[in-house]
């Protein structure tokens, strides 16, 4: 099976410290993998270093057979890659609609599109598409609404679903269960299992394992910044190393 | 029509195209403090062209405002690299050159002012100025401005998602200095006369202030925040010299009271939803 997202001999270094060592790891297409280990291992970094927030020391990324290491941040996008945020990262004062048309912007930024009045055009498919994004995930009652204004757990569906507006192949999604109660964590594991029938590949950071179990084929386990192990979730929790890893945290279970 | 209230109205139009271009940038969270030395490019340019060349000012005038939105485009890509106080700043310092530069170019008057041959009625003032809000009202009303509007929210969130945050900000800046060099040529013509001195630093920081007491955060703050800071000293004139004070105070009142400006994103969705649901 071909890999959606491959990176290798990814090293990155932050002041001195060396937060990702020679880190390598495929994310087959199609499929869903979660990125676990504990605070501080690396996981965010990974993603920072896929979306291009940083830029890499060493290694190599690529995503969907196109190598993006060295590309833009802001082209990243356009190969298929989109990412969502461990601190939901909307824009507040913008409506939940508004906050979702700027997901699209990746396959709307041509000038025309750019200088399309699509708030004077009622029912615009910009509008439609984004109104029916919401639907499936539930949320509609809110497109409405004022961002900052919404309970926490919506704004982080909300901050799901625009990230699935781009368009893209391959889904970050960076602790997409935390601080979600039983059942906002129940719609978002069939929202990502709907995403992963649809052909999405997901890649997520999570720290609650029942929820990764639910929804995961496979896990990557990083320890200070270096993968201590790969597999399916069942196998790689008999690990001694990542029992040693765990010890002492609610992963150990 | 009185005198007066012409006068007056003629002001308004003045400084609410004032108000457009310092938004503009101000949408993508960037501050142009130089917005007289573009006014300045413009009001200079468009006389030169009816003087010299004996161009009409239909023409004149938006020439001088493609010049002032190409002289945004050249000084924006690198002032743009710096940000916050930085930006202030540079931009700053920018309108003060302009507008020494445009004090000692004896080809149009230097110290002396340059008297403008053209003239554009009240009319043309006005009309204008409407011409300017509807552009704008249209502006608003696209992805462009969505764009603007997350660049100025989350600059890393609006590049990730593709959008490119330099080429917004440099569009947002020349299309603001674009709209500040069409007021000045319509200053230059409608007065007949500029000179260096009038496009100084209080009136790039007046027009700063309408921008920020009206509110960024959607199209109608500009406008709100112009016709407040030109009628409200006129309808206190009464009071005199104390009018000031008043004024003054006033605008410190509705900042404690409405920090983000009077006219709030969240504001207009309150009314919007109030005629829905009667």
């Amino acid at each position: 099976m071909s890999a959606a997202l491959s990176v290798s001999g990814l090293s990155k270094s932050f002041a001195g410290v060396r937060a990702i060592r020679d880190l390598s790891f495929e994310v087959p297409k199609g499929r869903t993998t979660a990125l676990i280990g504990p605070n501080g291992a690396g996981k965010t970094t990974v993603f920072n270093l896929v979306s291009g927030v940083y830029g890499v020391d060493a290694g190599r990324i690529t995503v969907i057979g196109t190598d993006v290491t060295h590309m833009a941040s802001r082209r990243r996008i356009s190969t298929g890659v989109a990412r969502s945020f461990q601190n939901i990262r909307l824009m507040s004062h913008l409506s939940v609609l508004e906050n979702l048309l700027v997901g699209q912007h990746v396959r709307a930024s041509s000038l025309g599109a750019l200088l399309t009045p699509y708030r004077l055009i009622p029912n615009h498919r910009w509008k439609r598409e984004a109104r029916a994004a919401l639907a499936e995930s539930g949320l509609e009652a809110y497109a409405d609404e004022t961002v900052g204004a919404l309970p926490y757990g919506v704004r982080k569906r909300i901050d799901l679903v625009r990230a699935t507006l781009a368009g893209a192949s391959v889904l970050m999604l960076d602790e997409p269960a935390a601080g979600l109660n039983p059942s906002e964590t129940n719609a978002l594991r069939d929202h990502l299992k709907a995403l992963a029938r649809k052909g999405v590949t997901l890649l997520v950071v999570e720290h609650d394992m029942h929820f990764v179990d639910s929804i995961c084929e496979s896990v990557v386990v990083l320890n200070f910044g270096e993968k201590i192990a790969e597999g399916p979730l069942s196998e790689v929790r008999r690990d001694p190393k990542v029992r040693e890893a765990y010890i002492g945290t609610d992963g150990e279970d | 029509m009185s005198g007066y209230l012409t006068g007056v109205l003629v002001v308004l139009a003045f400084n609410v195209m004032a108000a457009y271009a310092v938004y503009l940038p101000l949408a993508a969270g960037q501050l142009n403090l130089g917005i007289a030395g573009f006014m300045a490019i413009g009001a200079y340019a468009s006389a030169f062209l009816t003087n010299e060349y004996g161009w009409s000012m239909w023409a004149a005038i938006p020439l001088g405002s493609m010049l002032a939105g190409g002289m945004g485009v050249l000084i924006g890509i690198p002032v743009l690299r710096t940000h916050g106080i930085y930006l202030a700043m540079a931009t700053f310092a920018l309108g003060q050159v302009i507008s020494a530069v445009f004090l000692n170019l004896e080809v149009v008057g230097g110290a002396a002012g340059y008297p403008v041959s053209d003239y554009a009625t009240p009319g043309v003032v006005w009309a204008a100025a409407a011409g300017v809000v509807v552009l704008m009202l249209y502006v608003s009303r696209t992805r462009f401005a969505l764009c603007l509007t997350a660049v100025k929210s989350d600059p890393t969130v609006a590049d990730l998602l593709g959008v490119s945050v330099r080429g917004m900000q440099v569009a947002a800046f020349a299309l603001g200095a674009a709209v500040a060099g069409f007021g000045g040529g319509l200053y230059a013509h409608h007065y007949n006369f500029v000179e260096a001195q009038h496009f100084n630093v209080l009136l790039s920081v007046f027009t700063v202030l309408y921008v920020l007491f009206g509110g960024t955060q959607t199209v109608w703050g500009p406008l709100v925040g112009a016709a407040f800071f030109t009628l409200v000293p006129e309808v206190l004139r009464a009071s005199d010299q104390w009018r000031y004070a008043v004024f003054a105070a006033f605008i410190i009142l509705f900042m404690a009271v409405r920090p983000q400006g009077l006219v709030t994103a969240s504001l207009l969705r309150v009314f919007r939803r109030r005629r829905v649901t009667p």
